[in-house]
């Protein structure tokens, strides 16, 4: 697997970071014990296309959103994830 | 067909032509007491069990491939008892009094070898956390001897003791552990539950559940048809939330890949199962020569099977700190299987939410050990609909309540158990 960050152009796996499933947001402060439990908890553990976040150490240290095939390792997609880095690509 | 001395030589007298099959391979009856899913080494050893513990002979074990096709073909063959959460430490100690009889239960050769682990240390802070271990060990009963490094050098003169940055420094031995041979565990389980009535039917995918207007589970739709069942038990770790998912269940659980190696035949050379404790790598070596290795996940999500080039590097840079004369031994086969990593790297043994539905997932990639233990509490669940004693903390909804069983305190991130 190698993964063409959008800063850095094309590089190998062991640069990268993995964090998990980019859809759980963190609930807001007061939410219920539910939303949290399912937020710090429960997957969908997708057997498919998946939209992951990914942090890039090795090089830019920028967090990025790769979207990945979880059966054939296939990656169709890599963006800069919200936040400054994405800010100044004008992601 | 029962195996013995005499057996054995009535085959040889007849050139071993005469061998009879070990297990029926069974099509679908309409309706079982009990459906097993998942035809590994939990699955079928849950069957045995349930026959031969529980007086339920009704049962059916569907296999969507070939029985041990997962990651009961595809793991590093190691037995231990070394735990220290409770919970944990009598669970497998469970398992490993079970894999102490498995051979005269199933009247099986499993190959069962307790041949020691041991885990090394490299510091004293390493050293103080598996003399605390040792001794949860020894107060629950299981044997653990910590070793100095005088001791280490005897048994295994040819580890790398000139290492400046991570020096061997001793080592938590646990003698009742070793190996044993997981495709015979598959096959005597099977060879065992077949004998007692239990039918194993292969090439059988489950997809999905079939349920009554009460939402309770009264059987499964497979690519062999519907089978009705009084009960439904998934053992597929790997696959756990695919196939809870067609129960309408999200699981605290993620899917990774796990890869093994094994290396060309050498003369033997390794007496145990070894862990690098200054890195992630555990070896052994099978009776065929092959040198028998592992190390950590690939770290993401993967149904593949396969794994990346990060780390096979990873775990031969451990191979090589530990024993650099291996450096020349070629590799032959690495594999990848997909490990059911769960919040806080235990299993689960619980009923779900969904009447009629029970869960034996979680194993993250420590299931091979916990195979006959595994299948005699969830035989045990499943019989009884209540927890073994030695399962009771293996819950489903441990992690709303916080009872969470984390062996290495990582949190609820699957990728770092």
């Amino acid at each position: 697997m190698r993964i063409t960050c959008p800063f850095c152009g094309e590089r190998e796996l062991g640069e990268f970071t993995y964090l998990g499933d980019a859809k759980p947001v963190r609930p807001v402060a007061g939410a219920s014990e539910g939303e949290v439990f399912d937020y710090v908890y429960l997957r969908d553990n997708i057997a498919g296309v998946m939209s992951e976040n990914w942090y890039h150490g090795g090089g830019c240290r920028a967090w990025l959103k790769v979207t990945r095939n979880t059966l054939t390792h296939e990656i169709s997609a890599v963006e800069p994830a919200a936040g400054v880095g994405a800010a100044k690509v004008g992601a | 067909m029962k195996y013995s001395i005499f057996s054995l030589a009535r085959a040889a007298l007849s050139g071993h032509k005469n061998w009879q099959r070990t297990w029926r391979d069974a099509t679908p009856k309409d309706r079982y007491d009990v459906v097993i899913i998942g035809g590994g080494g939990h699955g079928l050893a849950t069957a045995w069990f349930l026959a031969s513990e529980y007086g339920i002979k009704n049962v059916a074990v569907l296999e969507k491939g070939w029985i041990g096709s997962g990651n009961a073909g595809r793991n590093t063959t190691i037995i231990r008892s070394n735990y220290g959460l409770p919970g944990n430490t009598g669970f497998y100690e469970l398992s490993m009094k079970l894999w102490e009889r498995m051979e005269q239960d199933l009247n099986y050769n499993s190959m069962v070898s307790q041949r020691g682990v041991i885990n090394l240390y490299h510091s004293d802070a390493q050293r103080d956390a598996y003399a605390r271990r040792g001794n949860t060990m020894r107060i629950n009963g299981i044997d653990s001897e910590l070793l100095d490094l005088a001791a280490v050098k005897k048994m295994m003169p040819f580890l790398n003791f000139d290492n400046a940055r991570f020096p061997v420094q001793g080592g938590l031995l646990q003698r009742r552990g070793g190996t044993a041979r997981h495709d015979a565990v598959v096959w005597g389980y099977a060879h065992a539950a077949s004998e007692l009535g239990v039918d194993i039917i292969q090439n059988c995918e489950v997809t999905g559940f079939v349920r009554d207007a009460n939402g309770k589970v009264t059987g499964v739709e497979t690519s062999r048809g519907r089978i009705g069942a009084g009960k439904v038990g998934m053992a597929v770790a790997g696959s756990s939330s695919r196939v809870a998912s067609m129960a309408g269940l999200r699981l605290p659980i993620e899917s990774h890949v796990l890869q093994a190696f094994v290396s060309e035949a050498i003369k033997p050379l390794i007496p145990n199962v070894i862990t690098f404790g200054a890195g992630h790598f555990y070896v052994s070596q099978s009776d065929k020569g092959g040198l028998v290795f592992g190390g950590d996940i690939d770290g993401y999500n993967s149904y593949a099977q396969r794994g990346n080039m990060p780390v096979m590097e990873d775990v031969c840079e451990g191979g090589m700190a530990l024993m650099p004369m291996i450096g020349r031994v070629r590799l032959l086969r690495q594999w990848g299987g997909i490990m059911d990593m769960s919040m806080d790297g235990s299993p689960i043994i619980d009923k779900t939410p969904v009447d009629g539905l029970y869960l034996n997932a979680g194993w993250c990639y420590g299931g091979f050990k916990a195979t006959p233990g595994s299948g005699f509490v969830f035989a045990h669940l499943l019989a009884r609909d209540e927890s073994h004693a030695e399962a009771a903390r293996f819950r489903l909804d441990r992690f709303r309540s916080g009872a969470v069983i984390d062996e290495k305190g990582q949190g609820a991130q699957p990728n770092l158990h």
